[in-house]
């Protein structure tokens, strides 16, 4: 199947370029950046921008996807008790992850800002960045692992018992289950705040660092008015990205506790609806509030491209 | 968080082999690496001591954080060597006591037939997998790319801002009807326009192709066109004048130039796919197809007689990607700060 698979890659490339020549000799703009954008239109508009309006129609019927049902899903998404958890509980995950990782990174960014070895520093932080969710699940599973008695294999028990406490199920006791899940894509996380975090400490001008201290700045009145205000639009980049993949998180809800113990989360819980519980009504609606809540987001992202594409014209 | 260290200037060991996340910040922004900050005469030895004082405890915190994150991939890679005997009764905290090492794990998850063996299949699915999505959305990307940035044609910023957000669709919002899709064809009313692609076992993988190939493009456009539109203005016009047409400017000039650019966003299409779940759980067909994810996932999952064969499961998944973000570090850091700071 590689075979095939690389054979069709080098089939379609070599006819679009061709295809691409012949238009060009004939001159015409339009049709050049035609099929130079015909795949990515073609890709986008059949497999996101379709499918996506398919959903939001979707959203509106019962699991057997025939009846009509207005805005039932929606009214059990809010009214549900099980759902309401759901939406607790991701409201959680965006408002935490992204504060608490940032947080860190900004801090560690600092920290080791210039100091020997900052570079391997960096890589060990950000190493969980290619570790999938699904092999960060395994791992913090273990560390989270229970068992009655004082021999733990699980690291967070083992430290309780050393310090004397009673060792617990913790990914069955909502809300900690929640925060320790979320433990894990802080831990993923931090380091891209803190790799984009520290490039941005390094773009600040010695100058300014330099006018500050000589006005007498503490190192605490320099990190807060001038470090901060300087990479602002880093640290903002830094969060939007962060919140985005906390709403869309699935992976370590499914694998660590499959949205058991009241873990659940908006896109796992869709998942769980439209794929095992046959409701493809009640998992479109969810995929539609996962949708509505990223909107904004988004809209403050192509707010600030549209700013950034205009100062370039 | 106390206060900041005092910033050393840098000394030559910063600039060593190993300093690779260092180097490309460096290359990426030399106008802006800081000049070594020169220190204010300190006032007094009581202020020299304090200041002392915080950058011990500046290192410190930097060590116990460095240390924090370390310890749960280290801890998993101790117990992946460890006796099965050992990984049930004790914690990997113990090996130093009791240092029992043994490939067997990993010799039995890989290609024994037993219930949580064969991974290397698996391993393979991966592979099969990723190769074809990372070559597709990078292709396709650079080309939507440079006709958004150097086609002057009419709405050409709109349709790029257009795809970028693109990125408020959830994969979730697009996996019931892409699915239905693959299974059903495309029928309007009673007219069948593309008819059920009826796709079974290892034909599941060109499904799996095609969903990355489409959920990678909106990013992939993006950091592409970041890199592409800052190309030197006068080499494009220079060749346009020449009467190279555009899709000779694209193969000939913007191809070589953007090459390292390619490699940051292959890697991060890489990393992508090899480390996606969903799209192989939801798209691929039974384990023919399915990627190592998926398949670790379900052993997580039942936690049964194999779970002291996670560890060397988990490490066996991570291992490729691991390895790709330590030798492949500054092209996935150049792609990461051309699509955060800039974006």
């Amino acid at each position: 199947m590689l075979g095939l698979g690389l054979a069709a890659f080098i089939l379609v490339i070599v006819v679009l370029l061709a295809l691409a020549e012949l238009v060009a000799k004939r001159g015409s703009k339009a049709l050049t950046a035609a099929v130079f954008l015909a795949p990515v239109g073609l890709l986008l508009g059949a497999g996101l921008v379709v499918p996506a309006a398919r959903t939001l129609g979707l959203s509106m019927f019962d699991g057997s996807g025939e009846n009509f049902v207005w805005f039932a899903n929606f009214q059990w998404i809010f009214t549900d008790s099980g759902a309401q958890i759901i939406l607790l509980n991701t409201l959680l995950w965006v408002v935490l992850t992204p504060l608490i990782a940032t947080g860190i990174g900004l801090l560690y960014a600092v920290l080791i800002d210039g100091k020997r070895g900052e570079a391997i520093y960096k890589s060990l932080v950000f190493m969980p960045m290619a570790i999938s969710f699904v092999g960060a699940a395994v791992i913090w599973r273990f560390i989270y692992d229970h068992r009655g008695g004082t021999d733990q294999i699980g690291l967070l028990n083992q430290v309780v018992v050393w310090l004397g406490g009673e060792p617990q199920a913790w990914l069955q006791m909502w809300p900690w289950n929640t925060l320790l899940l979320i433990v894990v894509l802080i831990w993923v996380q931090t380091g891209f705040a803190t790799v984009v975090l520290s490039a941005a400490l390094k773009g600040i001008p010695a100058e300014i660092q330099e006018a500050a201290r000589i006005d007498g700045a503490t190192p605490w009145q320099e990190f807060w008015r001038v470090t901060i205000p300087s990479i602002r639009p880093a640290i903002i980049v830094v969060v939007v990205t962060i919140s985005i993949a906390s709403l869309k998180l699935f992976d370590i809800v499914r694998t660590m506790t499959g949205g058991q113990f009241r873990t659940g989360v908006v896109a796992d819980s869709m998942w769980f609806q439209a794929f095992r519980l046959g409701e493809a009504g009640r998992g479109a609606a969810l995929a539609v509030v996962l949708f509505i809540m990223v909107i904004p987001i988004v809209a403050y992202q192509v707010h600030n491209l549209k700013r950034r594409q205009e100062e370039t014209r | 968080m106390t206060s900041i260290p005092p910033a050393n200037a840098p000394t030559p060991d910063d600039d060593n082999a190993v300093d690779v996340i260092d180097d490309i910040t460096s290359k990426e922004q030399v106008k802006a690496r800081p000049k070594p900050r020169t220190e204010v005469p300190l006032a007094s030895g009581g202020h020299r001591l304090r200041k002392l004082l915080t950058s011990r405890v500046a290192s410190l915190a930097a060590i116990v954080i460095a240390v924090l994150w370390t310890i749960p991939t280290a801890g998993l890679f101790i117990n992946s060597i460890r006796p099965e005997a050992d990984i049930r009764s004790s914690g990997w905290w113990t090996f130093p006591f009791n240092p029992n090492v043994t490939l067997d794990t990993y010799n039995y998850v890989l290609y024994s037939t037993g219930s949580s063996g064969g991974l290397v299949n698996y391993f393979v699915n991966s592979l099969v997998i990723t190769i074809p999505a990372v070559l597709f959305p990078v292709a396709f990307a650079s080309m939507a790319a440079y006709a958004l940035a150097w086609i002057n044609f009419r709405g050409a910023t709109w349709l790029f801002i257009g795809i970028f957000a693109l990125q408020i669709v959830p994969i979730q919002m697009a996996l019931i009807p892409l699915l239905s899709f693959f299974s059903q064809g495309l029928t309007i009313g009673e007219l069948t326009v593309i008819p059920a692609w009826n796709l079974s076992g290892s034909q599941t993988f060109i499904q799996i192709w095609i969903a990355h190939t489409i959920f990678g493009l909106p990013l992939a456009t993006f950091l592409l066109h970041n890199f592409v539109s800052e190309l030197p203005r006068d080499v494009m016009e220079a060749a346009r004048v020449d009467g190279a047409s555009h899709s000779v400017i694209f193969r000939k000039i913007v191809l070589p130039l953007i090459t390292p650019a390619l490699a940051s966003i292959a890697i991060f299409q890489f990393l992508w796919v090899w480390n996606d779940f969903l799209v192989g759980l939801v798209f691929g067909g039974g384990p023919a197809t399915q990627p190592l994810t998926v398949r670790l996932a379900d052993m997580a999952g039942t936690w049964g007689d194999g779970w002291t064969r996670l560890p060397a499961a988990a490490f066996i998944s991570i291992l490729i990607p691991l390895l790709v973000f330590a030798l492949l570090q500054r092209f996935f850091v150049r792609g990461l700060l051309a699509g955060s700071v800039k974006g």
